[in-house]
């Protein structure tokens, strides 16, 4: 007889490692007969042990040429589990697609029931999602796209936040006067002890530094220069804006992120409330009252730091040092570091809350827009401080 | 073609997407006034969906969904706010504010929306709260309650202002069959004393016949509704297979 011509087994390497004689390895044996297959099935098909590749299988079935039928014989199986259930799921989902039928009866008992279950709802069409491979070129093509998109995005909800703010100023924007306080509390005093400590070093820091270069001229008293300019024109507001930036700025898109996982924002929505007046509209606001008034401290922290350098490592008097600062500094400075201010605070808020509202519905999506505010608001107060810095340079101010 | 006198909504050829990926089309049926109307469907069919277009919270990619002869997308922003001040919305997740204890998420709209002084405002605020069960957690925070609690709360606020029309997404979810049958109770006597328009997405039988006056089934192969009318006149007319399984559990 033809029939042991085609025997052949497939052995299963990954499972050579003794099991203590506990597990028999899973072996398959397939044979030929009439127009269909006889797939032998023997041992342990668990996934502990491991079950042959079904792509052993498969290829044996292309290799057979034209089956029609596949039938099993499973006596010799001493146990099963979802190891055996995926490899006939695969098996199934092939004959399927090439019409080959498939004869159960001869899998153990509750197999076909539970095969039948994972094969009673078709998969849904379209539902599946298929990457396809993309090119360099394509790539670099949708980033760009998406850049423009964001762009676009942040300029829409940037007008919108513009006209609440005009509602506002009509007094029709509809938000609650406690929330803004609540809110403003905690942008404000709140801050003050990291924007004690930051500025307070950054002054310390830059009047080392200074000094160094300076007392090589002999010209350490201008160190009240260096720091008074440099912390009241620039370094003041960057430092506190990138301070609220990963303070403030975090915690509004984590907020609104988890708002809109919660659908609270839709709520709010329904309900008539606009949530660019009601959520965005406070945030802004306290950001953009409290963010030159920590500059400002943060001003004032910056030059103490300067002082304590000039006194200990410069020998020169706590009044020499001030005298000297205020002949430095003027008022145009002082203008200058406020404005930056104003506009460091409107891009913390404005991006911390357009993170936060346009986050996806999971709590991955709220980390992403966490960081992604942080992120963005550093980034673009490096770009405004430097837009801002020529423009002033400019006016001449 | 003007909707019957009494249409309250009308879905007319509605296709719902989310970007490329088509969830429903070619919806079209009729709520009307004082009907308890159910959306039934498996799970992932889009019911969900529907009530956010119903709500006006997504824009649909075609067609129109008109509210006693006006289209919601077709309104300028004071009309749309007009018409959503008729809406009162349970979500799935109860999304109730969680900055804000029962009684102000409750309270909220009723200063923003009515000259109530605070007193009064507060008395209103218990009194739906103890209508969904929920007299004397006034002051707890959403996060300080259960999920079934947090589902009725959010019931409790979608009724604030007395609405026109009712949404509710699951509201039985999650609730023990007891709480449940009150809820139902409650659904009626709002439509019976109020004459509220209800719309509800559930998959309880028992409430879909007990409360039901009009459905629709959505199915999510074809992507395309099977059928709309009365639950029990579908039970005993509809020769689908799908709503036949459907509405006796499988068991014909
Ligand atoms: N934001 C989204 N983006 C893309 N697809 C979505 C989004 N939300 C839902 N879907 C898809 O839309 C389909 C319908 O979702 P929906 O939430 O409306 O279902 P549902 O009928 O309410 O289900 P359930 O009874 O489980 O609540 C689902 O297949 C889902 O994958
Ligand atoms: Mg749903």
């Amino acid at each position: 007889m033809r029939y042991h011509e085609g025997k052949q087994t497939i052995g299963n390497e990954r499972n050579s490692i003794e099991t203590g004689g506990m597990m028999e390895q899973a072996r398959l044996i397939v044979t030929p007969g009439g127009n269909g297959l006889l797939f032998q099935l023997s041992g342990s098909w668990m996934l502990q042990g491991g079950v042959p590749d079904i792509d052993e299988a498969l290829q044996r079935l292309r290799a057979a040429g034209v089956v029609k039928l596949v039938t099993f014989d499973c006596a010799a199986v001493s146990g099963w589990d979802s190891g055996l259930l995926t490899w006939l799921l695969a098996l199934a989902e092939y004959c399927k697609e090439h019409g080959i039928r498939v004869d159960s009866s001869g899998l153990p008992a509750g197999v076909d029931r539970l095969l039948a279950l994972a094969r009673a709802v078709p998969a849904r069409k379209g539902a599946q999602r298929t990457e396809g491979k993309r090119s360099l070129l394509s790539d670099v093509g949708n980033d760009a796209i998406d850049a423009l998109r964001i762009t676009g995005e942040f300029m829409d909800f940037f007008g919108e936040t513009i006209l609440a703010l005009l509602k506002m100023l009509r007094g029709r924007a509809v938000y609650r006067r406690s929330d803004l306080w609540q809110i403003m509390q905690d942008a404000g005093v709140r801050a003050l002890p990291i924007v004690s400590l930051v500025s307070f070093l950054v002054g310390l820091i830059l009047a080392y530094v200074g000094s160094i270069q300076l007392q090589n001229f002999g010209a350490g008293i201008y160190v009240a220069d260096l720091v008074g300019i440099a912390m009241i024109r620039e370094m003041a507001a960057i430092m506190t804006g990138i301070i609220m930036a990963g303070r403030t700025g975090a915690s509004y898109a984590a907020e609104l992120g988890s708002m809109n996982v919660n659908e609270e924002i839709d709520a709010f929505q329904t309900c008539g409330f606009s949530p660019m007046e009601f959520l965005v509209l406070p945030r802004m606001l306290a950001l953009m009252l409290m963010m030159p008034l920590l500059a400002v401290y943060a001003d004032l922290m910056g030059i103490l730091g300067g002082a304590v350098v000039a006194v200990a490592v410069l020998d020169l008097t706590w009044l020499e040092y001030f005298i000297q600062l205020t002949k430095a500094v003027s008022l145009a400075d002082f203008f200058v570091g406020i404005c930056m201010a104003v506009v460091f605070g409107n891009i913390v808020a404005v991006i911390g809350c357009l993170n936060g509202i346009r986050c996806g519905r999971n709590s991955q999506a709220v980390g992403m827009a966490t960081t992604s505010a942080v992120v963005s608001a550093i980034v673009m107060i490096v770009i405004a401080s430097a837009v801002l810095t020529v423009i002033f340079d400019v006016l001449g101010i | 073609m003007e909707p019957p006198a009494d249409a309250h909504i009308t879905v007319r050829n509605l296709t719902m997407a989310y970007g490329d990926f088509i969830i429903q089309r070619d919806l079209n049926f009729t709520i009307n006034r004082g009907d308890i109307f159910i959306i039934m469907g498996g799970s992932g069919c889009g019911k969900s969906t529907l009530m956010r277009h119903l709500v006006g919270l997504k824009a649909p990619r075609a067609g129109q969904v008109l509210y006693g002869g006006e289209s919601y997308w077709d309104s300028d922003p004071a009309q749309q706010h007009h018409l959503k001040r008729r809406f009162g919305v349970m979500y799935q997740s109860g999304a109730l504010w969680s900055s804000m204890t029962l009684a102000e998420n409750i309270a909220l709209l009723l200063e923003q929306y009515t000259d109530l002084g605070p007193e009064q405002i507060r008395r209103v605020a218990t009194l739906k709260l103890a209508l969904v069960g929920l007299r004397g957690f006034e002051d707890f925070y959403p996060a300080e309650i259960s999920g079934g609690m947090q589902k009725r709360a959010g019931i409790a606020r979608a009724m604030a202002l007395d609405p026109e029309i009712l949404f509710f997404d699951e509201p039985s979810a999650g609730l023990d069959p007891i709480s449940a049958k009150n809820l139902d109770d409650l659904i009626l006597e709002l439509r019976e004393s109020l004459g509220t328009t209800m719309v509800i997405v559930t998959h309880e039988l028992a409430s879909i016949f007990a409360i039901g006056s009009n459905s629709v089934f959505l199915d999510p192969e074809t992507k395309t509704m099977i059928t709309t009318g009365n639950p029990h006149t579908l039970l005993k007319e509809c020769g689908n297979p799908k709503v036949r399984a459907f509405l006796t559990r499988g068991a014909a």
